[in-house]
């Protein structure tokens, strides 16, 4: 069942230089208990998309229904039923505490005083926070900022969590610890994760499925898995004891090769899915009697994913 | 909703109690004006019970005025944390989002003034008790109006190197039109009708005539009439403005 359904989703601003179509009439659906990726460059829409489904920002066009409740007729009722964590803000203001700060948010969320206790004793631990209630918000580290980003948003048990660029700016043990308590979010609350990202790393280790949007549009929708094997293929690099040129029949006998190219004793395979070729393969070059020296599968990553459907690397990108 | 303001209000008072040093932004101008400048006015108007009568109430207007129009900057401190778009996410009803932080504001500006107001007494401040408490009241029904307008500045502008000129260019020509220091009457005619359009000069006015503990004067009247449209309106103004940019 889906929990989130958008249809027609568009958001334009008037900024000085004209009008910009941040996001283009786009269509969404989200299954109860999915962890969704969008993925893209920086101003492919990500964000506006989210601060959309998430009441912040009203859509130009287009209608939604998140956790059953109506985008634009039923704002509040949205707002109680999802958390939304945003990007990461600048320094927290001295004389904030965390423990404080959790159950104020609760509060304003609706729930009692003592709810919102019995809450933190179940939220914090499964965190890490439960040893640093009392600690200033200026004097969290990177990662501990991010979990207590996340517990704000999960105070008052939202059916749907929206999660923006979560793990931005923290190092890769951070990041990876991150990923953990996202994906148990999912497995031991149940709860619905919505998260964008432009690292494609954690958008292939954590989304079930994801959505790739660039210029405003989603470009592609479907499990990581699916988008590599349907867009360039995976390459099988064989090396044999004598010239490879021999090999080439026998291998295009034994696999559907989209291209094959011959360099010295390598072969280079070109076929759709290296893991089921890469066994013919193999039978063939035994019974042909060729000796095998080595031999490589390839998968293709996310970014050649990205290459292939927007003309442009994700990661010349974040290094820009 | 009265449970979010309290909330909301909580939240900012537990904050500037843990940073008194908040407590003295507003009041070291007027501290240095009640201290530096108050004696030279004894001897200009003579008798020191009623220079110090001018003076306080001018110099609380003068807090009133940069400690509530300044009270915007906060919030765009706010919005860069990312407080203000995670309370906007919450179903809590956006007035109480604001009036729990005017509030605390408020209740902050009642302090300084006690605050001013008590270190003004060994200066010679004679004053009427019950003046002093309506003038009080009338001081925080300000605060109220300005710190919810300058909230909504502060969320219109978005950051603080436009922020600070635009209310420093407000509050200055408002509080040099309002006499805060000497009253406007000693002006001549076309610096006199000029303030008159001031609505905080009646306010002055009747805080001026409260301290001096004379209930019949008419100012009392107007003045209070001019502080409550005003406070009204700018706190409607707010509002609608909060409201608005936060879908």
């Amino acid at each position: 069942m889906s929990t989130i359904t958008a249809r027609g989703l568009t958001k334009t601003f008037r900024t000085k230089t004209g009008v910009v179509e941040a996001v283009k009439a786009i269509d969404l659906d989200v299954a109860a208990g999915e962890i969704v990726g969008l993925l893209g460059p920086n101003g492919a829409g990500k964000t506006t998309t989210l601060r959309m489904l998430t009441t912040v920002l009203a859509p130009t066009a287009g209608t939604a229904t998140v956790a059953g409740a109506d985008l634009l007729s039923d704002s509040r009722e949205v707002r109680r039923r999802i958390g939304y964590v945003a990007q990461i803000g600048s320094a927290p203001s001295p004389g904030t505490r965390l423990a404080e700060e959790l159950v104020a948010q609760a509060r304003l969320q609706g729930m009692t005083k003592s709810a919102a206790a019995a809450r933190l004793e179940v939220l914090l631990p499964k965190l890490d926070l439960g040893a640093i209630t009392g600690r200033a918000l200026s004097e969290l580290s990177g990662g501990q900022r991010r979990r207590f980003d996340i517990a704000l948003g999960l105070m008052h048990e939202p059916q749907i969590v929206f999660l923006d660029e979560p793990t931005t700016g923290l190092d890769p043990q951070s990041r990876a610890n991150l990923w953990d308590h996202i994906r148990s979010l999912r497995d031991e609350l149940g709860v619905t994760v919505v998260i964008t990202t432009h690292y494609l790393d954690e958008a292939d280790v954590l989304a079930d499925r994801l959505l790739v949007m660039d210029h405003g549009v989603i470009v592609a929708n479907d499990t990581s898995e699916a988008l590599k094997a349907r867009v360039s293929g995976d390459v099988i690099t064989v090396e044999l004891g004598a010239d490879a040129a021999r090999a080439e029949s026998a291998i295009r006998t034994a696999v559907d090769v989209r291209s094959l190219t011959v360099e010295g004793n390598r072969v280079h395979v070109t076929v759709e899915r290296g893991d089921i070729a890469v066994a013919p393969l193999l039978r063939a070059i035994d019974a042909n009697g060729f000796a095998l020296a080595s031999i490589n599968v390839a998968r293709p990553t996310l970014d050649d994913v990205f290459l292939d459907l927007t003309g442009r690397s994700l990661r010349e990108e974040d290094v820009a | 909703m009265p449970t979010e303001t309290w909330v909301v209000f909580s939240r900012q008072m537990r904050q500037q109690i843990r940073n008194p040093v908040w407590l003295f932004f507003g009041i070291t101008q007027p501290l240095l004006f009640l201290l530096l400048f108050g004696p030279l006015l004894e001897k200009v108007l003579g008798g020191s019970g009623r220079s110090y009568a001018i003076l306080v109430p001018g110099l609380l207007l003068q807090l009133t005025i940069f400690s509530g129009g300044f009270a915007g900057f906060g919030i765009i401190q706010e919005l860069r944390e990312g407080v203000v778009e995670r309370q906007r996410v919450t179903p809590a009803r956006r007035l109480s989002l604001l009036m729990g932080r005017s509030l605390a504001d408020v209740v902050t500006i009642a302090v300084q003034s006690v605050l001013l107001i008590v270190v003004a007494i060994p200066f010679g401040l004679h004053a009427e008790l019950l003046g002093v408490l309506l003038a009080l009241l009338l001081v925080m029904l300000l605060s109220l109006g300005l710190t919810s307008a300058s909230y909504a500045m502060g969320l219109i502008l978005k950051d603080e190197d436009s922020f600070a000129p635009f209310t420093q260019g407000i509050t200055l020509p408002v509080m040099l039109l309002s006499g805060v220091l000497l009253p406007i009457d000693l002006g001549p005619a076309w610096l006199r009708h000029l303030s008159s359009v001031i609505p905080l000069k009646h306010t002055l006015d009747a805080l001026r005539a409260l301290f001096r503990g004379d209930y019949g004067d008419g100012d009392i009247v107007t003045g209070t009439a001019f502080t409550v449209a005003v406070a009204v309106l700018l706190t409607w103004w707010g509002s609608r403005q909060f409201q608005k940019s936060s879908a």
